[in-house]
């Protein structure tokens, strides 16, 4: 594992009467792709703000590299901001937006040509050196958003929901040219945006976060199959998540019906949360001993088809390549490993952080 | 008819008040009494007491442009930086003078600055010696000054409260410490403001007669003082054209001057 660069500790933020950061704790690994991800007013553009020192933290401290960087201006930082609207200069043209940086560090005029060039062709943009930022299209203006910022040669990269403004296709695109930019450079890049599908794409570790607090750590794959809690999983995909109860070590029962599972350590007959992803329930024929429904919803979705099946009174929301027309008698089944057992909250700040799907 | 009825009013309006009153000048500034061509009219500007009052006003008012900027930008960047809704409030009272008409502001400055005024009764109460104000240019610059201040002070808010917080944060960020940031960013995009501004204070203070009549004692001549006097008291109206003319033009030329430090042209007001 990469060394740790940047440690967050007890971070809080309290703007007036509302606390955006409650002791926040974040640790960003060298040359990690790390993603904020939450709806607004989660608190994770704030803690961008603070990695990127224009917004003061009320408690807490910001551990850059090992030194204590909490009251260093944004221009003595060793990182760079992309930001949300791009902030280019107007008054200035594409290539000097790219050498501002380098101006005011009095490098040498060559050595600003070379790195223009190389910021250029690293996103694509060659031969825009003369061109008004302000004929550039919102690709083109990110672009050379993020060339301004790399060229500085910064330890890390933040950048704030800098794919918000773009349409389907091009931030998708953009997202496979972050990756490689990421990949060329061999920086760290903190990455926000409330965009789930964006933080999947992208990222190393993704920090899940709603309402000041983190809600969840982990790779994409562990955010996405292991959710931690309700909102979680309810932020990450589409999930149905229902009562369920266990009744021991591997086994729950959902609705009435028992599931085995591979969860354990939840003691016996716990009222719990259950998980269920739509893509990993499988709808078969009636069988006796299953979950019986009936198909209530039917959408063709191209991937695949998306159905609702009313069964043991709660409505499920099922993805299957297989088609079930409306009214068709089916059984649900599960695969032991695809139900996801979490703890039904205990506090009501936890109960808080729920949200209605 | 057309769309283009609806601009009729507009051309009755510019023909009236403004293209049949600048030919009338046009006119009466290239003839003599008899209605014969001449350019004794606007070659008057050569004599020694018309050059001078020329280039006494351009003098005055380009002091007075500069003095407005100098108090104006920092007063722009403090209304800027004062939360939104008290702002409106301190914007707006800085604006009430200008709904009062201004002679009767310089009015008021020639009663408070004269030898007897309240200024030197206030300085006689302190112990202090008085001073004489009144009729100096000092005191022209200085009624300039209070008169078109708001013309400076507002085109220069209006740009910099557009000025998005995030290129200030984006330069910031690159390395620009605040004094950087000021001049590299902050300053240059706020330029379409200071050149309504400077146009705004400079075009009237360089044309102004009535501060040099009430703040000069008469005994100042301003440009504008020379036409006026043309046209009243003279009832030369050859001449007064023919030196307005010359005025047009040095107010043209100031203005594409400016033009090129605002390439955009978008004027804020």
């Amino acid at each position: 594992m990469e060394r740790t660069l940047i440690n967050l500790v007890d971070i809080s933020k309290q703007f007036g009467d509302t606390l955006v950061l409650d002791e926040m704790n974040l640790t960003v690994r060298e040359n990690e792709f790390v993603t904020l991800l939450g709806p607004s007013g989660c608190g994770k553009t704030t803690t961008l703000r603070i990695i990127g020192g224009f917004v003061q933290p009320t408690t807490g401290k910001v551990i850059f590299d090992g030194k204590d960087i909490t009251k260093l201006p944004p221009n003595k930082r060793p990182v760079n901001t992309v930001f949300q609207k791009y902030a280019l200069f107007t008054h200035m043209n594409v290539e000097e937006n790219i050498a501002f940086g380098l101006k005011i560090r009095g490098k040498s005029k060559d050595y600003i040509r070379d790195k223009i060039k190389y910021a250029l062709k690293l996103v694509n943009l060659d031969g825009y050196e003369k061109r008004s930022v302000n004929a550039l299209s919102g690709g083109q203006q990110q672009r050379i958003a993020i060339a301004r910022a790399i060229v500085n040669e910064p330890r890390v990269l933040l950048l704030d929901e800098p794919l918000g403004a773009l349409d389907l296709k091009l931030r998708q695109d953009m997202q496979y040219e972050l990756i490689r930019m990421k990949k060329e450079l061999g920086i760290t890049f903190i990455y926000v945006t409330h965009d789930q599908e964006e933080a999947l794409t992208m990222s190393d570790t993704i920090v899940v976060m709603n309402q000041g607090y983190i809600q969840q750590m982990g790779t994409p794959e562990q955010i996405y199959n292991e959710p931690e809690n309700a909102f979680v999983a309810d932020f990450i995909g589409e999930s149905n998540i229902v009562d369920g109860v266990m009744l021991e070590d591997r086994l729950v029962e959902i609705l009435g019906v028992k599931f085995p599972c591979v969860d354990e350590g939840f003691g016996r007959n716990k009222p719990v949360d259950v998980v269920i992803r739509p893509e990993d329930i499988i709808l078969s024929e009636t069988e006796p001993g299953l979950l019986d429904g009936v198909v209530t919803h039917l959408i063709f979705k191209g991937v695949h088809y998306e159905m609702e099946v009313m069964a043991g009174g709660y409505e499920w929301l099922v993805h299957s390549t297989k088609c079930f027309p409306v009214g068709t008698k089916v059984s649900l089944k599960v695969k032991p490993f695809d139900i996801q057992i979490m703890n039904k909250p205990e506090s009501e700040d936890e109960m808080a952080v729920e949200i209605d799907g | 008819m057309g769309k283009k009825s609806f601009a009729l009013p507009y051309v009755v309006w510019m023909i009236g008040f403004t293209i049949i009153p600048l030919a009338m000048i046009v006119f009466y500034g290239l003839t003599d009494d008899t209605g014969a061509f001449t350019l004794e009219n606007v070659a008057a500007i050569m004599t020694a007491e018309h050059a001078q009052a020329l280039w006494l006003s351009l003098g005055l008012a380009l002091v007075s442009t500069v003095i407005c900027l100098v108090l104006a930008y920092p007063l722009a960047m403090i209304l800027k930086s004062i939360s939104k809704n008290r702002s409106s409030l301190i914007v707006f009272i800085f604006i009430l003078p200008m709904w009062m008409n201004s002679l009767l502001r310089t009015m008021a400055w020639q009663t408070i600055l004269s030898n007897q005024g309240i200024l030197n009764l206030i300085l006689e109460f302190l112990g202090l010696p008085a001073v004489r104000i009144i009729n100096t240019t000092g005191a022209i610059i200085f009624g300039m000054v209070y008169d078109f201040l708001p013309f400076m002070v507002l085109p220069i808010y209006n740009v910099l409260i557009k000025i998005g917080q995030d290129k200030v944060e984006a330069a910031r960020d690159l390395g620009a410490n605040g004094v950087q940031t000021f001049f590299r960013v902050t300053f240059p995009l706020s330029m379409p403001g200071v050149v309504s501004g400077i146009t705004m204070v400079f075009v009237p203070a360089m044309t102004t007669f009535v501060i040099s009549n009430l703040l000069g004692g008469g005994k100042i001549l301003l440009i504008g003082n020379v036409i006026e006097q043309a046209f009243t008291s003279g009832s030369n109206w050859h001449l007064g054209s023919g030196l307005s003319l010359v005025l047009m033009v040095f107010i043209f030329i100031s203005m594409a001057i400016l033009a090129k430090y605002d390439p955009e042209g978008s004027n804020v007001v």
